[in-house]
C-alpha cells in the first residue's frame, strides 16, 4: 500500500467517471498531437526540399504552382521557358548558380527530371550503386523508385508523356539505368534523373522517327551548366542561388517585369501556403484546447464531488497517522493519474490516427507522412496535460489538506 | 519501567465542547494497562475529550502527555505520526475505506503510520478477531458487526499504547455490543495498552471499575 495504489484504488472504485475523464483528455490530446505530427512533418519536408534554392524561375502562371511543381514535384509545371532566355539570365552577376530542370515525363508515376549533377549535390545525395548519368538516355533513380519498382542498374524502361501513370508511352527510345541513389529522405528519393538532352531526345524522336539507338552519345553539360540547344529548345525551370541578399530584392522584380519568365521564392510561397492552411490548423487546435480544458474541468468536478463523500475517509486517514501534506498529494496524485492515463491514451490515438490518415491519403507517401515518428513538442503537450491534472486537483487537494478531523469525526 | 507506569497525564486541561460550555480537568492520570470508562450524556464532551487525548483537537489550554510525550508540543505532522504509531482509535460507526479490501485497509494503517507493511501481522490481528477468512473481501461485503471488528483490528494493528474508543457499541445490537467490549478489553490487556471507552450506552457502562463521569467532573 502506498499513495499511488491508494489513489489508484479510489479511481478504480468509480470506473465510469475515470473512463469519461480519460476519454475527454485523450481526445483533446490526440487532436493536438495529430496536428503537431502532420504540420511538423510537412514543415520539415518542405524545408528540407527547398534547401539551397533561393528562387525558382519558370513560365508565367501561379507562383505557388511553380514552387510546388519544380521544388516539391507535386503539382504540374506552369509551362516551359526558352533555353536561350534562361541562359541569358544566368549571366546576371547577382546569381551564384542556376540548375536547369526539364520536366514532363514519368515512368509509372515517378517523375523523370532532366537536370545536371548539381541537382544531386543540392540534396547532398550519394550514389548507392552504379554512377551518375553521362550519356544521353542514362538514368539515375532515387531509392524509393528503385525499391518500389524493383529497378536495378542496367534495366531499361520507356518514359511516358505527362506526369501521371495513365499517359501514353514514348515507345521508341528507352532509358537505361546507370545508377541508384542512396536514401536521402527528400523528394529526390522519388525522382528519376537524367540529363536535359535525354528529355529533349525522347520528345524530338516522336516527330523525327530516327533509329540511332545503338551508339551512346555523351551528353553536354551533364555535370553543371546548361546544355547546348537550338533556338526552339526549352526547359521547364531553373533553380537559382543568389550571390548576395541583394538578389532577393532586385531579381524577382526584374524577372517578372522584364522577361517572359516568372520568378518565385520557395520561402515566401511555402510561408504563404502555411498561412492559408494555418487558419484551419489554428481552429482545430483551439477546439482541442477547449476539449482539454473541459477534461480538466470534468476532473475537477468529479474529484470535488467525490471528496465531499470522502471527507470521513480523509479524517480517518489523518487519525491513522497521515499528515496533511500526504493527503494533499494523495488527491493531486488522483488527478495526475487520470491525466497521465488520458495523455497516454491520446498519445496512442494521436499516432494511430496520423498513421491511419497517412495510409488513407495517397500523396502522403510522396510527402513522407507517418504516424510513427516522435517530435519534441509532444513531450510539451504531455507535460501541459499533467499540469492541467495538477491544477484540476488543486482545490480538492487544498480542501483535503484543510480537513478538520475532529469536526468531521464528531459529526456522525 | 514499572509494570504500572503512568500512560496518560492530563494537566490543567480546559476545553469548550460547545459554544457556551467549558469543561476543565485540573489533573487526571491513566496508568498502563488500566481500563477507563468515560461516561456522560450526549453533549457532555466525551468525544471532545477523546479527540484531545488522541491529538485530533488542540485544547484551549493545558497539557496532554501520552507516554513521555507532550503531544501538543509536537508539530502537526509529528503528532499525526505519533498518533498513528501509539494511539488506536475506534469510532461509533465503522469507518473503513470502502474502495479498499479488508487487508488493504489494514496495510494502509501501517503505511500511514510510517510502519513496515507486514501482511503476516495483518493476518494475525484479523485471526485474533475471528476475521481471518474475510481478509481478501471488500469491506462493502461485511456486516456492521464485522466492519466494527475490522476497525478494532485496525486500531490494534500497530500495537498501540493507548486505545481510545468513542461510543464503539452505539450502532450495534446487544450481542455485538457485548462482544466488542470484551474484545477491546482482552486485546488491550494483551497489548498492555490503556483503554478508554467513552459511552452513554446503558448496556456497557457498568463493566469497568474505573469511571470518569464528565457530568460531575
Amino acid at each position: 500500500m502506498n499513495l499511488l495504489s491508494l489513489s489508484w484504488n479510489y479511481i478504480k472504485a468509480r470506473p465510469l467517471n475515470m473512463v469519461l475523464n480519460m476519454l475527454l483528455m485523450g481526445l483533446g490530446i490526440a487532436i493536438i498531437l495529430v496536428l503537431i505530427l502532420l504540420s511538423s512533418q510537412l514543415e520539415d519536408n518542405l524545408a528540407k526540399n527547398k534547401k539551397g534554392v533561393d528562387l525558382v524561375v519558370g513560365a508565367k502562371g501561379s507562383p505557388l504552382q511553380l514552387i510546388l511543381a519544380n521544388v516539391y514535384h507535386i503539382d504540374f509545371p506552369t509551362g516551359n521557358i526558352k533555353l536561350q532566355e534562361a541562359k541569358d539570365l544566368t549571366r546576371n552577376r547577382l546569381i551564384a548558380s542556376a540548375i536547369p530542370l526539364a520536366l514532363g515525363d514519368n515512368y509509372r508515376g515517378y517523375r523523370i527530371v532532366g537536370t545536371n549533377h548539381d541537382y544531386v549535390k543540392l540534396f547532398d545525395a550519394a550514389v548507392d550503386e552504379g554512377e551518375l548519368w553521362k550519356n544521353n538516355l542514362d538514368a539515375v533513380v532515387g531509392s524509393n523508385v528503385a525499391q518500389s519498382l524493383g529497378l536495378k542498374v542496367g534495366d531499361t524502361f520507356f518514359g511516358a508523356h505527362g506526369l501521371s501513370v495513365a499517359d501514353m508511352e514514348h515507345e521508341e527510345m528507352s532509358y537505361r539505368i546507370v545508377g541508384i541513389l542512396e536514401e536521402n529522405n527528400s523528394v529526390i528519393d522519388k525522382l528519376i534523373l537524367t540529363n536535359i538532352e535525354s528529355v529533349w531526345a525522347v520528345h524530338d524522336h516522336d516527330e523525327e522517327h530516327h533509329e540511332e539507338h545503338s551508339e551512346p552519345q555523351l551528353g553536354s553539360a551533364y555535370e553543371t551548366g546548361f546544355p547546348e540547344g537550338d533556338e526552339d529548345a526549352e526547359i521547364t525551370s531553373m533553380l537559382i542561388k543568389f550571390r548576395s541578399p541583394m538578389g532577393a530584392v532586385t531579381l524577382p522584380r526584374m524577372i517578372n517585369a522584364d522577361t517572359n519568365m516568372q520568378a518565385a521564392s520557395p520561402a515566401f510561397e511555402t510561408q504563404r501556403l502555411f498561412s492559408l492552411l494555418g487558419i484551419g490548423v489554428d481552429l482545430l487546435k483551439a477546439f482541442a484546447v477547449i476539449i482539454i480544458i473541459i477534461a480538466g474541468l470534468s476532473i475537477f468536478i468529479s474529484l470535488y464531488n467525490a471528496l465531499k463523500d470522502r471527507k470521513y475517509d480523509l479524517a480517518i486517514m489523518r487519525s491513522l497517522g497521515a499528515s496533511k501534506t500526504k493527503l494533499f498529494f494523495h488527491v493531486v496524485l488522483e488527478g495526475v493519474i487520470i491525466t497521465v492515463l488520458g495523455g497516454l491514451l491520446g498519445f496512442l490515438i494521436g499516432h494511430g490516427l496520423t498513421e491511419f490518415l497517412a495510409g488513407l491519403y495517397e500523396k502522403s507517401d510522396e510527402i513522407g507522412l507517418t504516424g510513427l515518428i516522435f517530435v519534441k513538442q509532444e513531450l510539451a503537450v504531455m507535460l501541459i496535460s499533467v499540469g492541467i491534472g495538477i491544477i484540476a486537483s488543486l482545490i480538492p487537494a487544498i480542501n483535503a489538506y484543510k480537513t478538520d478531523i475532529s469536526e468531521v469525526l464528531a459529526k456522525e | 519501567m514499572a509494570q504500572s507506569s503512568t500512560m496518560i497525564i492530563i494537566d490543567n486541561l480546559s476545553f469548550g465542547y460547545s459554544d457556551h460550555k467549558i469543561l476543565s480537568i485540573p489533573h487526571f492520570e491513566v496508568k498502563e494497562s488500566q481500563h477507563l470508562m468515560v461516561l456522560g450524556s450526549s453533549g457532555s464532551g466525551k468525544t471532545t475529550l477523546l479527540h484531545i487525548l488522541g491529538g485530533l483537537l488542540a485544547p484551549k489550554q493545558g497539557k496532554v502527555t501520552i507516554g513521555e510525550t507532550d503531544i501538543y508540543s509536537l508539530s502537526g505532522s509529528q503528532r499525526d505520526k505519533y498518533r498513528g504509531q501509539n494511539i488506536g482509535l475506534v469510532f461509533q460507526k465503522a469507518h473503513l475505506i470502502s474502495a479498499l479490501s479488508v487487508q488493504d485497509n489494514l496495510l494502509l494503517a501501517q503505511y500511514l503510520a510510517g510502519m513496515v507493511q507486514d501482511k503476516g501481522r495483518v493476518k494475525e490481528v484479523l485471526s485474533e478477531l475471528g476475521l481471518g477468512e474475510k481478509i481478501k473481501k471488500s469491506v462493502r461485503e461485511l456486516s456492521q458487526g464485522e466492519q466494527q471488528r475490522v476497525t478494532i483490528a485496525r486500531a490494534l494493528l500497530n500495537r498501540p499504547r493507548v486505545i481510545l474508543a468513542d461510543e464503539p457499541t452505539a450502532s450495534l445490537d446487544d450481542k455485538n455490543a457485548q462482544k466488542v467490549i470484551q474484545l477491546l478489553q482482552s486485546q488491550a490487556e494483551q497489548y498492555k495498552a490503556s483503554l478508554l471507552i467513552a459511552t452513554h450506552d446503558q448496556r456497557v457502562k457498568d463493566q469497568f471499575e474505573l469511571q470518569l463521569n464528565l457530568a460531575t467532573a
